[in-house]
């Protein structure tokens, strides 16, 4: 389902990601690790397609989905609406659906920053897992969050991913949340920063 | 209610500055206009000019809001496209209005066209720098999500770019209604026939200046009602997340 073959991406002269190759099959979750200012959300957006200059080739469905650090949701447009915008061939109540998976079931009418920063989360993972992606790719999504707040949260990724079966890649600096998620872990280190 | 006793301190203002100027040639009372007024409203004049002046604000305004924000979008996004074209924006932001006013009555003729067009491009550059900060302030996260999630252009544009520049769509075109109209009337005053422009001139010449205020006067009344009918209802609607 990803396909990832990086040759070598740079950042001007300097150096970033080299000879980095693997595979996620569908159902499958990969954590990447790594120290701070590595390249693992470098390696994210060459797999979302945000950022297309490099050298080599990523094979990826057009299906995919993404969850950011920050829940970058449309503050001005209402909890529905952030689902229904972006899936635009969702029916309403697949999309208060979607909600109801979350947690924020009956929020429909509020706007993003009349919730609480746990149910803005939640509203991230309500968009991305809406359209059934084969694709899912998350960069820290728990970051910021208090324990009890993320534990709960890493769970209903989880089942989410369990109903849903993308394909996914994730960053994180937490061994925890890595052990609990990831059916493999993969770990980037070096300079320019290779998987080892 | 603030707007309204402001409005009243205004006019406190010119009826002691009537009373110490004292000659109405000059400076008449405010009250001393409502019988010149009155007379231009019932005979027609007064909404015939209004009508036309209106109409070219109207035409000047959709016309320079409309290149001005894609020009001041793209300029904003593309830092590429910028660089070529902001040395012409600088240049036509520093041509004084009444330059381009001139030369296009002489290039295109004493006709409406020529007319729309000299404040259409008097008011181009103003809007484009307003939209380019616009442009430029745009969310890379928001652009990733979208790309990510393939949203359509279109609703990306109405949903996702339009709310990030509304503040600025909002300051340009208030900005644009008081600059704009300013400009009709000296477009109407060297080169048309009709318009409180053209209005002005004729009692400037008869030096007639209860005629010049009641017709000026007027037409910041139509200015007024436009941005409290219009522009702020329109800009509270685009503002109401941030006060749910």
């Amino acid at each position: 389902m990803i396909k990832v073959k990086i040759t070598s991406k740079n950042f001007g002269e300097t150096a970033v990601l080299r000879d980095i190759q693997f595979e996620v099959a569908a159902g499958e979750t990969v954590a990447i690790v790594g120290r701070s200012g590595i390249g693992k959300s470098t390696l994210l957006k060459l797999i979302a397609g945000t950022d297309t200059s490099f050298t080599g080739t990523i094979d990826c469905s057009k299906s995919r989905s993404i969850v950011f650090q920050e829940p970058t949701l449309l503050p001005w447009r209402t909890t529905l609406q952030n689902i229904t915008l972006v899936h635009e061939t969702l029916s309403l109540s697949a999309a208060r659906d979607a909600l109801a998976r979350v947690g924020i079931a009956g929020k429909d009418d509020m706007f993003p920053g009349q919730l609480s920063l746990g149910q803005q989360r939640r509203l991230s993972l309500a968009r991305a897992f809406a359209g059934r992606p084969d694709v899912l790719i998350m960069d820290e999504p728990f970051v910021s969050l208090d324990t009890e707040t993320a534990s709960e949260m890493i769970s209903l990724t989880e089942k989410l991913i369990r109903d849903t079966r993308p394909a996914t890649v994730f960053v994180t600096h937490s061994e925890d949340e890595a052990q609990r998620l990831g059916d493999r872990i993969l770990k980037l280190s070096g300079s320019p920063a290779t998987l080892v | 209610m603030i707007r309204i006793l402001s409005l009243f301190a205004l006019l406190a203002v010119w009826v002691v500055a009537a009373k110490l100027t004292a000659d109405p040639q000059i400076l008449p009372m405010p009250i001393a206009l409502a019988r010149p007024f009155w007379s231009e409203l019932i005979s027609g004049d007064l909404p015939y000019h209004l009508a036309m002046t209106a109409l070219r604000v109207a035409w000047a305004f959709s016309l320079a809001m409309s290149i001005g924000l894609i020009l001041g979008l793209v300029m904003g996004i593309f830092p590429k496209i910028d660089k070529w074209l902001d040395p012409w924006l600088v240049v036509f932001l520093n041509l004084p209005a009444l330059v381009l006013i001139v030369l296009c009555y002489l290039w295109i003729g004493l006709n409406e066209t020529a007319a729309i067009i000299a404040v259409t491009l008097n008011k181009i550059p103003n809007v484009t720098t307003i939209i380019r900060e616009g442009g430029r302030a745009l969310d890379p996260n928001l652009a990733a999500m979208g790309k990510v999630f393939a949203m359509r252009r279109r609703t990306y544009l109405r949903h996702v770019i339009l709310p990030q520049i509304a503040p600025f769509i909002a300051a340009a075109a208030r900005s644009g209604i008081a600059v704009i109209w300013k400009i009709v009337l000296v477009v109407e005053f060297l080169g048309r026939s009709d318009g409180i422009g053209f209005q002005i001139h004729l009692y400037f010449q008869l030096f007639d200046v209860a005629m010049v205020l009641v017709y000026s006067l007027s037409f910041i009344a139509v200015m007024l009602l436009v941005e409290w009918l219009v522009v702020q209802p329109w800009e509270r609607h685009t503002r109401r997340w941030r006060d749910a």
